[in-house]
């Protein structure tokens, strides 16, 4: 479901969103207040090819629409972008650490 | 001056009667403050959102865990500078703050609304909340005061500002706009104030002050209620206080008849959004779930959509049984593509297992989605329309032909039990006929064919009785042949969710009874007995 391709700096991955409202408000806020965790340049698209969003820009992000059963693509450049896109991989993997019972 | 009556759509149950309040708009600037250098007006808007979230964070504070969601999530926007970005573009060759930051939020609640999505069309409000918020801040005004305890008019009502009001008993909400999903309904039904929506934009001209009426479960305002509308009111208003008070009180213990006999209480869903608002600790699991919110879209849900939705539902019942039925298209639900149009009486039509026998691709997607979500929890699948043992058995060998597929490629499931719904008249007078694992007897569709009274008609409403004796019969019959075979009966029917009805459910033999989520506490309160006078 998700792959990583790693250069020095630069990292990607691909996630299928599984949460079953999709990108809302509450799953925006909890992407984007990860990614501000990071230092790196983290984007955020659509398909492979972009058009790339800035995925630290809950605005942004929101004005995706992003549905259940779209692909959240990732790329980030910096120090930490492989940590990075694994982190933000796996919030949408963890269906945003909602949906579980009691949790 | 005769009563006003306004219909719209119910948003939050309950009834109030108290006197209007319309919420003031503000229409474009009053008078446009003189606009200052770039510089000046671009520290005022900064200044100005900067309060803004502090409002917010202040209110968040105080707030329960629902609402701070909501304003957590209209302060990580505020603090976004990509939401003022254009604001301050427009500053820069010479716009006031003001009308830069109406510009920019207007064309982001504009993109909101126009969206394909409900939920994203609902967050309209909430960008139209923070655009209000700041331009109040901006012209120095002072939040206007909702009386406490007033039917609340508006065009749409922002979260942050119902969390700003007092709401007594008595309030309500009327909305020009607005809609049930959106946040503030949310709160409304949490909070239980009666709210109403989608009334129109009529409302607005309404005058403050006068007595108005609002019924959250009908959908309607009523202005300058007359005596009857009036008397009506307050004694629903009293029932329905009752009426919770002893819910609330039954709601949450396992159902006991006066003897001791336990009954199992389950609830029907539409599906996994309406049930993330329920804790699952009221009932005994679902003893419906309508698959027919899957297929509301312009294309048919796919397997992983479909996989995807039950597992949920399994997750929410964490162990307690799950019944979903398969799609149950036609009669009153078409379903674009799939249904049959122009049938002359389409509940007498091609509708249920005799669509999914006819479609069987279709059919298939869904027993493979069901298949897979099986090892996720107590599932059982049941048959809609049964007729004939035939439509049984056909469905079983789809199931089964399934099953195998599935087990040949090595992807995990399980096969579920496999129950008919006793709705049709021929399968409840010869039930021993049909080889089900299990029944559950679907009262409104069994009532309107052995009453041969539509149920869409309302001058025929008086044929839909439960307690009709032929009705009855058909009810003991099924569940003295589960009892003989040792095997399930429920019912699953508004029959069961009317707590008036429920004794003669009881004395008919039934112990298993599948009713509204919001109508369990009643329920329990009725098997227990507490309820008759």
């Amino acid at each position: 479901m998700s792959d990583a391709a790693v250069t020095e700096t630069t990292a990607t991955g691909s996630i299928l969103i599984e949460h079953e409202v999709g990108l809302h408000a509450r799953p925006s806020v909890k992407l984007t207040k990860l990614a501000k965790t990071f230092a790196s340049r983290i984007e955020l698209g659509l398909s492979a090819d972009g058009p790339w969003i800035d995925a630290k820009s809950i605005v942004k992000v929101m004005a995706f629409k992003a549905g259940k059963g779209a692909t959240l693509h990732f790329r980030a450049h910096g120090g930490d972008a492989n940590e990075a896109v694994a982190a933000l991989v796996g919030l949408v993997r963890r269906d945003f650490d909602e949906g579980q019972p009691g949790g | 001056m005769g009563e006003l009556r306004l219909i719209g759509r119910p948003a939050s149950p309950g009834v109030a009667l108290s006197r209007l309040f319309v919420l003031a708009e503000k229409d474009g600037p009053a008078a446009a403050p003189p606009v200052g250098d770039p510089t000046s007006e671009a520290l005022r808007l900064s200044a100005a959102i900067a309060r803004a979230i502090g409002e917010l964070e202040a209110v968040s504070q105080s707030v329960g865990e629902d609402a701070r969601e909501i304003l957590e999530f209209q302060i990580a926007l505020l603090g976004d500078d990509a939401l003022a970005e254009p604001a301050f573009a427009s500053i820069a060759v010479g716009d006031s703050a003001d009308l830069a930051w109406r510009a920019a939020l207007e064309a982001q609640v504009a993109d909101y609304a126009s969206a394909e999505d409900e939920y994203f069309r609902a967050r309209s409000a909430d960008l139209a909340d923070l655009r209000d918020r700041v331009l109040r801040i901006l012209s120095g005004e002072v939040q206007q005061t909702v009386p406490a305890g007033a039917v609340l008019v508006a065009r749409d009502l922002p979260p942050s500002q119902f969390l700003g009001i007092e709401w007594r008993s008595g309030a309500a909400i009327a909305l020009a706009g607005g809609s049930p999903t959106s946040h503030v309904a949310l709160l409304a039904r949490a909070r239980g104030v009666p709210m109403v929506v989608g009334l129109g934009a009529d409302v607005m001209s309404i005058a403050s002050g006068q007595e108005a009426m609002v019924d959250g479960e009908l959908g309607t305002l009523v202005i300058a209620p007359d005596d009857v509308t009036r008397a009506a009111a307050r004694s629903r208003e009293t029932e329905i206080k009752q009426r919770q008070a002893i819910a609330e009180r039954y709601e949450r213990a396992p159902a006991r008849m006066p003897s001791g006999e336990a009954v199992a209480v389950m609830i029907n869903t539409a599906g996994p959004d309406e049930l993330s608002l329920l804790d699952p600790a009221i009932c005994d699991g679902i003893g419906l779930v309508r698959s027919e919110f899957l297929f509301h879209g312009p294309v048919l849900p796919d397997e992983e959509t479909q996989y995807r939705a039950y597992h949920r539902i399994l997750e929410w019942a964490g162990g307690r049984p799950v019944t979903i039925r398969t799609l149950d298209a036609g009669g009153d639900k078409p379903v674009q593509g799939l249904t049959i149009d122009d049938e002359g009486n389409p509940f007498l039509g091609t509708r249920g297992i005799r669509l999914s026998l006819l479609k069987p691709d279709v059919f298939r997607v869904q027993l493979r989605a069901l298949c897979r979500a099986a090892t996720h929890g107590t599932l059982k699948v049941m048959l809609p329309m049964v007729a004939t043992p035939r439509d049984l058995t056909q469905g079983r060998q789809h199931l089964e032909a399934v099953a195998s597929d599935l087990a040949a490629r090595k992807v995990p499931h399980a096969v579920p039990p496999l129950g008919v719904m006793v709705e049709v008249p021929a399968a409840a007078i010869a039930i021993d006929r049909f080889d089900a694992d299990f029944y559950s007897i679907g009262s409104n569709d069994l009532i309107q064919y052995v009453m041969a009274a539509a149920r869409d008609i309302a001058s025929l409403a008086d044929y839909a009785d439960a307690t009709d004796p032929a009705v009855l019969s058909l009810i003991v019959q099924t569940v003295g042949h589960g009892k003989r075979t040792g095997r399930e009966v429920s019912l699953c029917g508004d029959a069961a969710s009317d707590p008036a009805i429920v004794p003669h459910l009881l004395r008919a033999g039934l112990r298993s009874l599948s009713v509204s989520a919001s109508s369990v506490g009643l329920v329990k309160a009725a098997i227990a007995g507490a309820l008759e006078r």
